[in-house]
């Protein structure tokens, strides 16, 4: 996939919310629906189970207009984020130009946050992506519950964030940190193209 | 003095829409950048569409992110009014230092600049001073610059130098939005359509919007009871909806757009800097290059392209394409000055012709004659007669142009002038990187006329002006010639400003010289004048040594020698010739050179025929014998004495 095509002059960014099951991934994507206008954003294609997991991913493509000349558009994917969905993970993580990492910040849910990561690092690995050139936010999601029960965002840098990228700490549910994280990634997404990568 | 920034007015308050997205996202790249991205940055919009808030909200962005920024806000009227009040305490120049250590210069109102001439050059100067040190300004105004009346032609270019964005009336979205923003500013809510209903008026600006707001607040806080879309419109006195209970406007029950608008907006500026960044390097590239003078068709046909491509290469490339052109037209400059301002040295689309033309030029520009090889130092006959004038010779060449600029060598014909003179351009044509102009001013004068006729005298110029050191025989035979001298003259200055060594020979001392400028004198008498005295005898001795050492085999007959040396000769020149008389008469008679031989040719009867020397002569020639041989010194018509008598006494 072409980052920014100078001939149509259109720019797409695929953005893939990566992540252990249930930390959040949909929620974030949710909520973005509610806040862009109707005319900006096309229908979120939802493919969930019975008990509301994502079985298959979420899709969510925002057009932002014309910028600088540009049609932009952002397609926001989510994946499965149980273990064995991994053939889905692999399919929807083709062609990222950037990834949300968005992470349960429940004490007890480190390890899996650690085994996705470490999920992450092999699937790109394995599409030959250079990991450390791949544009990747982290989002330490679930800072709302009671503080006994979570990590701390520097708890979390520490165990998760080796690489020293942007990470966030978020509500996804009330929205806090979700524009951030976004914000963050388009702007790690599109610095690229400064650099003349389309990735 | 200075308003503060009021904390209410910051991005996050600020609504943005479609008709101030351009303004806003300027506004936060200048906050984020400041001084770099856009400067100056000219806001204007009708009054009431948010400029003040925008100015403060780009204080507060940019102290947010870099606490330290000096960052002041005022209104034109405030600056004017501080002006004449330091102005009025004779602090004009502490003024004028406060606003030059401003970081982010926030000005309001410029549109008052009309009719104020003094503050006008003050502003001038002020952002001359802030944008030179690369401080931020940012102004705001009712109307473009070009719209202020009266406005100094130099302001306008500088505002518009930066970048000029307008703000428009918001759209009925924004209006919504920024209605419910201050509702819940002001912790009141009202029934779903009223705002909306407020929105579909078109206020022309936002101030008025608010009226309409704090209408109804205050209506529906006197009444106690929630306001209605119908009670609305009749507080604000607008005309009752036909179909009631419809809204005006197909009102839009979204969610408020505030984050998305807050991102978009972000995103527009980051894809701004990014996608188009390749442009502005090229833009700036041409710029520079442009400046400096060059063409930069390359650059601009870079521009018309959709892709970035490689424009970092051909940028560097064409850098690089430049910086040659530099140095084959510094190059060309020093040979021949009128072909450095051919325009293929401002073309790198032309190198190859540029390459050409430095081609033909380094050809054309032959090095200016140089000493004669024939004169070698050591084999210059030294004496007790010329002991002084080889001792300083020695000087200058250990240290040529400083010590004694110029040299003057004067002596009659046949010392040894012309034969020190090569011997001096000999060595220093010896140094590294030395080229040594050595020729004899009859050459120099008809170089001049042929360059003359050729219309190429800056180029026999220039070729003379890259020489390290000019030494000129005979300069007195300048006499007379006055475009030789002023063209001297020039290159005389031209080498002493560059500590280069000038060498002359005359017959006579400076000073005494006919038929030269006194500038030229003066300055041949301001350097060193050696005089080389006639021959001695070791002298002599040493140059027949040479002489007849070089032709008539080995061992010339030492008696031969010592009467040669013996006899006083005025100069070399006529004890070669001679030495020649003798050496003729011995191949007629087919005998040995003697000194009994060599008696009788030279004291006996004069030769029969005088042999010319193969030297070039610097005057009269004087027979050995004695006696004037020139005709032209020969008086054969005498005048009638008798007629002179008569013109007399008449």
């Amino acid at each position: 996939m072409s980052l920014v095509n100078f001939t149509s002059r259109e720019i797409t960014c695929k953005i893939v919310y990566y992540g252990p099951g249930r930390s959040g991934k949909t929620t974030n994507l949710h909520y973005i629906y509610g806040r862009v206008p109707e005319v900006r954003r096309g229908r979120m294609v939802s493919l969930a189970t019975q008990t509301d997991r994502t079985l298959f991913f979420d899709f969510l493509p925002i057009d932002l207009g014309s910028i600088s000349g540009f049609t932009t558009r952002f397609q926001l994917y989510t994946v499965p984020g149980q273990v064995y969905y991994n053939a889905t993970r692999r399919l929807v993580l083709q062609g990222a130009d950037g990834v949300v990492f968005v992470a349960d910040s429940q004490g007890r849910q480190l390890d899996e946050n650690l085994e996705s990561l470490q999920n992450l690092h092999a699937n790109l690995l394995d599409q030959g992506v250079d990991v450390r050139a791949m544009p990747l936010v982290l989002q330490y999601n679930k800072q709302d519950l009671p503080k006994e029960l979570v990590l701390t965002p520097a708890e979390l840098d520490d165990a998760l964030n080796f690489r020293g990228v942007p990470s966030y700490p978020a509500d996804a549910l009330h929205g806090t940190g979700v524009f951030e994280s976004l914000k963050g990634i388009s702007e790690l997404v599109l610095k690229r193209l400064a650099q003349g990568a389309p990735a | 003095m200075t308003a503060a920034l009021n904390p209410k007015f910051s991005f996050e308050a600020y609504v943005v829409g479609a008709a101030n997205r351009l303004a806003v996202t300027a506004g936060r790249t200048v906050a984020e950048n400041p001084g770099s991205a856009y400067n100056p940055l000219f806001i204007y919009s009708g009054s009431g569409l948010g400029k003040t808030h925008l100015l403060m909200a780009i204080g507060h962005a940019a102290k947010k992110l870099a606490p330290g920024l000096n960052v002041e806000y005022l209104t034109l009227d405030e600056y004017v009014e501080a002006f004449h009040a330091a102005i009025a305490a004779g602090q004009g120049d502490a003024f004028r230092r406060r606003f030059q250590s401003v970081d982010i210069l926030l000005v309001d109102d410029v549109q008052f600049l009309t009719n104020r001439k003094e503050m006008q050059a003050e502003l001038l100067r002020l952002s001359e001073a802030l944008q030179a040190a690369g401080h931020q300004i940012v102004l705001a105004s009712d109307r473009p610059p070009a719209e202020i009346a009266d406005l100094d032609e130099r302001l306008i270019s500088r505002f518009s130098g930066g970048l000029v964005v307008d703000m428009g009336i918001p759209d009925y979205e924004t209006r919504v939005a920024i209605l419910r923003r201050k509702a819940e500013e002001r912790a009141t809510s009202f029934q779903s359509g009223v705002l909306e209903t407020v929105a579909g008026v078109e206020f022309t600006n936002v101030r008025e919007l608010m009226g309409a707001l704090n209408r109804l607040i205050a209506f529906q806080a006197v009444n106690d009871a929630p306001i209605t879309e119908a009670s609305a419109r009749q507080v604000l006195g607008l005309p009752a909806v036909t179909e009631p209970g419809a809204p005006a406007e197909p009102a839009a029950p979204a969610p408020p757009p505030d984050e998305f608008s807050v991102f978009l907006s972000d995103v527009t500026a980051t894809v701004g800097r990014a996608v188009e960044a390749w442009r502005a390097r090229v833009s700036e590239a041409i710029l520079r290059w442009e400046g400096e003078g060059y063409r930069t068709k390359r650059l601009e046909a870079l521009l018309a392209q959709e892709t970035p491509g490689a424009v970092d290469q051909v940028i560097a490339a064409f850098a690089k394409d430049v910086e040659r052109l530099k140095a084959l037209a510094a190059e060309v400059q020093g040979l021949d000055s009128p072909s450095a301002g051919d325009s293929v040295f401002r073309d790198p689309d032309r190198m190859a012709e540029a390459e050409a033309v430095a081609a033909k030029v380094r050809e054309g520009a032959a090095p200016p004659p140089g000493p004669s090889a024939a004169f070698p130092l050591a084999q210059f006959a030294a004496g007790p007669s010329n002991e002084v004038a080889l001792a300083e010779v020695r000087e200058i060449l250990a240290n040529p142009g400083k010590k004694y600029n110029p040299l003057v060598l004067v002596g009659a014909g046949g010392t040894g002038k012309t034969h020190l003179l090569n011997a001096i351009g000999l060595e220093l044509a010896a140094r590294p990187r030395a080229v040594v102009a050595c020729l004899s001013t009859q050459v120099f004068v008809d170089e001049l006329i042929a360059a003359i006729e050729g219309d190429r005298v800056d180029w026999w110029r220039s070729r003379y002006r890259r020489a390290t050191a000019l030494l000129l025989d005979d300069v007195h035979l300048l006499a007379g010639k006055d475009r030789t001298q002023e063209e001297l003259f020039n290159l005389f200055n031209h080498f002493q400003d560059k500590e280069r060594q000038l060498v002359f020979t005359a017959p006579v001392p400076p000073a005494e010289l006919e038929g030269i400028e006194e500038r030229i004198k003066t300055r041949l008498a301001g350097g060193l004048a050696i005089t080389l005295a006639e021959p001695d005898r070791v002298v002599r001795r040493a140059a027949l040594d040479r002489i007849l050492g070089r032709a008539d085999g080995p061992g010339p007959d030492g008696a031969l020698l010592d009467y040669l040396a013996d006899r006083p000769a005025a100069s070399i020149r006529a004890l070669t010739a001679d030495v020649q008389r003798v050496r003729d008469a011995a191949a007629a008679q087919a005998q040995a050179m003697t000194a009994g031989l060599a008696r009788s040719v030279l004291e006996g009867e004069p030769a029969p025929r005088r042999r010319t020397s193969g030297f070039r002569t610097s005057g009269i020639v004087v027979s050995s014998a004695g006696g004037v041989r020139s005709r032209e010194k020969m008086v054969w018509e005498w005048p009638v004495a008798a007629d002179r008598m008569i013109e007399d006494l008449r």
